[in-house]
């Protein structure tokens, strides 16, 4: 099953209303994305902690095999 | 609530420096990701212990609750969960990975880390 790339910003926005959110669709399958956080929230946290937070907003579809996204390369960082 | 998957998770990572959470083996990789770790550990001559989670499906769920982390390859050193493969891939390249296995004690080819960066630089 796949999910559309504005459907997964909307729902990291949705978790972190000020980061700015880049998401690539790597394989052309609404399988494979890449996504691009930056967020101030993430000050402080380490990597773990930075994307266990994405992931967090993304509850559900990342989960088991009937999650509908197979793969999201995260990266996570605070602004410049 | 004691699952017997999480002390299976527990005592693997108790008992060994570093393990590989992966789909597939360390020679046979089933999944590009975890192909990517594998590699880069077999690369640098880190020793670890794969674990094929599609070969039991308690461990493959148990592990996303282990560490409350979604997906899988998952890499731990010494009973520590230290990321997938966005992480260590970014951790390799800037060299931070390099300074986790020298703190903990972890034998790895410092020369064949730097070819990595040189080559992904």
């Amino acid at each position: 099953m796949a999910i559309e790339a504005a459907e997964i910003e909307r729902l990291i926005r949705e978790g972190f209303p000020d980061a700015q959110v880049t998401i690539t669709d790597l394989a052309g399958d609404g399988n494979h994305y890449a996504a691009e956080v930056i967020a101030e929230d993430f000050r402080g946290m380490n990597r773990v902690q930075q994307q266990r937070a994405v992931y967090a907003t993304l509850k559900g579809k990342m989960d088991g095999s009937q999650g509908e996204l197979h793969a999201l390369a995260l990266t996570t960082k605070t602004p410049e | 609530m004691t699952n017997p998957a999480h002390d299976t998770i527990k005592s693997t990572v108790t008992d060994n420096d570093v393990v590989l959470f992966m789909k597939g083996t360390s020679s046979m990789p089933q999944c590009g990701f975890s192909s990517r770790i594998a590699g880069v550990l077999n690369y640098m001559g880190v020793e670890f212990k794969d674990v094929n989670v599609l070969a039991d499906e308690d461990i493959r769920q148990g592990i996303k609750e282990y560490s409350d982390w979604p997906t899988i390859p998952q890499l731990y050193v010494k009973g520590e969960f230290v990321g997938g493969c966005d992480i260590i891939t970014e951790m390799t390249l800037s060299g931070e990975f390099d300074e986790l296995l020298s703190k903990e004690g972890v034998t790895f080819n410092k020369e064949a880390a730097d070819k990595i960066r040189e080559a992904n630089g």
